[in-house]
């Protein structure tokens, strides 16, 4: 009867969004693909983060392996400490790994690099609240520039 | 002194209209669940607010996809930036349009039928007539457009985001050429389940009650007249555009402000 | 002689505008009484009144001696389930069957099986004899008959009272006749109390046992239809006569037409 039909057609929409929901979650948010798995902490600090921002992303090679969890100033030598959780299933770096801010594109939004360093016999690998020696601050165009006419001046 | 009676007047009348809304809600909702009467009259109404919505929202939905990717790859491509589309076109429709543009089609082809359904109930006297049926028609015709109405446009609204994104993809990718693994990879690692498809949603379920309040407390508060029904189908559909886009301000503001 | 309904010394003003000052009426059980009065003094609200819809601003009306207007809610609608009205309009709801319409109320207020209920459907159906329109949606029926199919979906619950409010106005003669009949029928047939509120004259003179008639707030008449034939009221003879002008003006109160048209 109608009813039927309109349960019918009910139960399409209800489908159809799942269907939708499915789709966001799986192709669109990435979920499940790399996961919400478990995480450890990292700390570094840069000179300067520039446009860096809580949640940018932590990559190597352009594989994101994390996310910068929070950024925040140094008490004592008033630096940025940039706190970065870094999936679970990345945990074999070496200590003499090295983070630099970089930027996508020319124009596009800045995230960290993440340089695996060599393993060597008796260096340790980074676990969970270590923190990064080797870092590189972001390029501020204005020091560039500075930098630039500096060096024209003296030459 | 004129201006000031008006201004008073005007207040208490809008305080007035807003304690009856209240009323009407509350007396909709605050019932004594009846689940074996108000779930198939519940699914009859998300037949009517969802189901024959869905192809205005599904066709609206492609185009808009459509559309932005072709707007934000003139803009993109100038930068390099064009594998940026995907996530573009996803944040964008997740975060803003699903919710909103599904809330003002909404508005106007469920809300406003809702408006007339029960406005003209009421000038037919088949309100009345339930009530000296000693059948509640708050609890009997409201809830279940209520509740049809909370459950379906969050419902539409991501199916809204999702073929938004497929219109976005056939237009980016298919027909402009950008690259499809980036649109969908770059896509997958910006947008976030969380932050942004289940904001939207809460959006969505704010929109969704107050569009359906709006729609039922007009048809319901209407003067049951042909000119007291345009006019309340008009204002169910203007004063639910202008709350939807108000508080979607207010939304954003909290949930991506800082 | 028992009272179903009694109305004391009841007030009702809308807004500022007074509708019943201070009026008083019985309705006798098991007869049919008839309101009677011209257009817009609100004798639907009367009915409303009387269902509770409506709460009168001083006064009392006693439904089997026990007060409206001092009902709990859940009480009305339990003694709701004793009246019934059958609207001006029909009220039937548009987006049901004629035989939907009619079980409506049966579904709602009783645990019958769909298969009594088809029952008790069909037999109001024949009894107003749209047996065969079971199946039409309202929008199908003429106003004759969509009256009638409201009158079977008011009967569906064998109420006490019914209140039937303008049930002759446009109506053709023919089916104005039917109803006149079937009120009446309904009436003997299942030992109904009966309201009337009309403004037809002639035809509420053949059908009522008690007519009480309303005009300017309060009761100007009542009697049975013989006492009201033979008052010597004016204003219920003009009523009565159809007379244009009489106690109840023709005009509208207004300021004089002297007055308005010059100017001045």
């Amino acid at each position: 009867m109608t009813t039927r039909k309109i349960e019918i057609m009910v139960g399409f929409f209800v489908a159809l969004a799942i269907a939708a929901t499915l789709m966001l979650a799986l192709k669109v948010a990435g979920q499940g693909a790399s996961g919400n798995g478990e995480t450890y902490t990292l700390y570094a600090k840069f000179d300067n983060i520039g446009g860096l921002k809580v949640r940018s992303s932590v990559k190597v090679g352009g594989v994101t392996i994390g996310r910068v969890e929070g950024i925040k100033l140094d008490d004592e030598d008033f630096t940025p400490v940039v706190t970065l959780s870094i999936s679970k299933s990345y945990a074999q770096f070496p200590e003499t790994s090295s983070v630099s801010i970089l930027t996508s594109g020319l124009l596009g939004e800045q995230y960290i690099g993440f340089q695996p360093g060599f393993a060597i016999d008796d260096i340790e690998n980074l676990s969970d609240g270590d923190f990064i020696e080797d870092t590189k601050s972001a390029l501020v165009l204005e020091d560039l520039i500075g930098q630039f006419l500096f060096s024209r001046g003296s030459e | 002194m004129e201006w000031f009676a008006r201004l008073g007047a005007g207040t208490l009348d809008k305080l007035s209209a807003f304690g009856r809304a209240t009323f009407v809600l509350l007396g909709a909702v605050v019932a004594k669940p009846r689940p074996l009467k108000h779930i198939p009259l519940t699914i009859k109404q998300i037949y009517v607010v969802g189901v024959q919505s869905l192809s205005i929202i599904i066709v609206s939905g492609l185009f808009i996809g459509m559309v932005m990717a072709l707007q934000g790859y003139t803009i993109l491509v100038d930068y390099g930036a064009e594998g940026s589309l995907g996530p573009m076109v996803a944040l964008s429709l997740l975060r803003e349009l699903g919710p909103v543009v599904t809330a003002l089609l909404f508005a106007g082809r469920a809300g406003s039928a809702l408006t007339a359904e029960i406005g003209l109930m009421k000038a037919t006297e088949q309100l009345s007539s339930l009530e000296m049926m000693a059948v509640d028609p708050l609890r009997r015709i409201v809830a279940p457009r209520l509740w049809a109405g909370m459950i379906s446009m969050p419902l539409l609204a991501l199916i809204f985001s999702a073929v938004g994104i497929l219109g976005g993809h056939l237009v980016g990718v298919d027909w402009l050429g950008v690259d499809a693994g980036s649109y969908w990879s770059i896509m997958q690692s910006t947008v976030e389940w969380n932050e942004d498809v289940l904001n939207g949603v809460i959006k969505s379920i704010v929109f969704a009650f107050v569009c359906t309040w709006i729609a039922i407390f007009k048809g319901y508060d209407a003067v049951p007249t042909s000119e007291g029904i345009s006019l309340a189908t008009t204002q169910t559909v203007v004063y639910s555009s202008l709350a939807v886009l108000g508080l979607d301000f207010v939304l954003t503001a909290l949930m991506f402000g800082i | 002689m028992e009272n179903l309904i009694e109305i004391e010394s009841m007030t009702f003003k809308r807004g500022q505008r007074v509708i019943y000052d201070n009026i008083s009426l019985q309705i006798a059980k098991g007869k049919t009484t008839a309101i009677m009065g011209p257009s817009g003094i609100g004798k639907t609200t009367l009915l409303k009144l009387i269902g509770g819809q409506l709460r009168p601003e001083s006064g009392d009306i006693r439904f089997r001696g026990e007060s409206i207007p001092g009902m709990t809610r859940n009480r009305l609608f339990t003694v709701r389930r004793q009246m019934s009205m059958l609207f001006q309009s029909g009220a039937l709801f548009t987006d049901m069957t004629v035989f939907d319409n009619i079980a409506f109320p049966l579904r709602e207020h009783t645990r019958l099986s769909e298969k009594i209920i088809r029952i008790m459907v069909l037999m109001k159906l024949q009894a107003v004899g749209l047996r065969g329109a079971a199946d039409l949606m309202p929008s199908e029926l003429s106003g004759g008959m969509a009256r009638r199919a409201a009158l079977a979906r008011s009967i569906a619950l064998d109420p006490e009272l019914i209140l039937y409010d303008e049930p002759f106005a446009g109506q053709d003669p023919i089916s104005m006749g039917v109803l006149v009949k079937l009120i009446k029928e309904l009436n003997d047939a299942l030992n109904l109390t009966s309201v009337v509120v009309t403004h037809d004259v002639t035809e509420v003179l053949t059908i009522a046992d008690y007519i009480y008639i309303l005009a300017e707030q309060k009761i100007i008449g009542s009697g049975t239809p013989e006492q009201i034939k033979q008052s010597d009221s004016p204003l219920v003879q003009q009523f009565l006569r159809g007379e244009a002008d009489g106690p109840v003006p023709f005009h509208f109160p207004a300021q004089s037409i002297e007055h308005e048209l010059l100017g001045a």
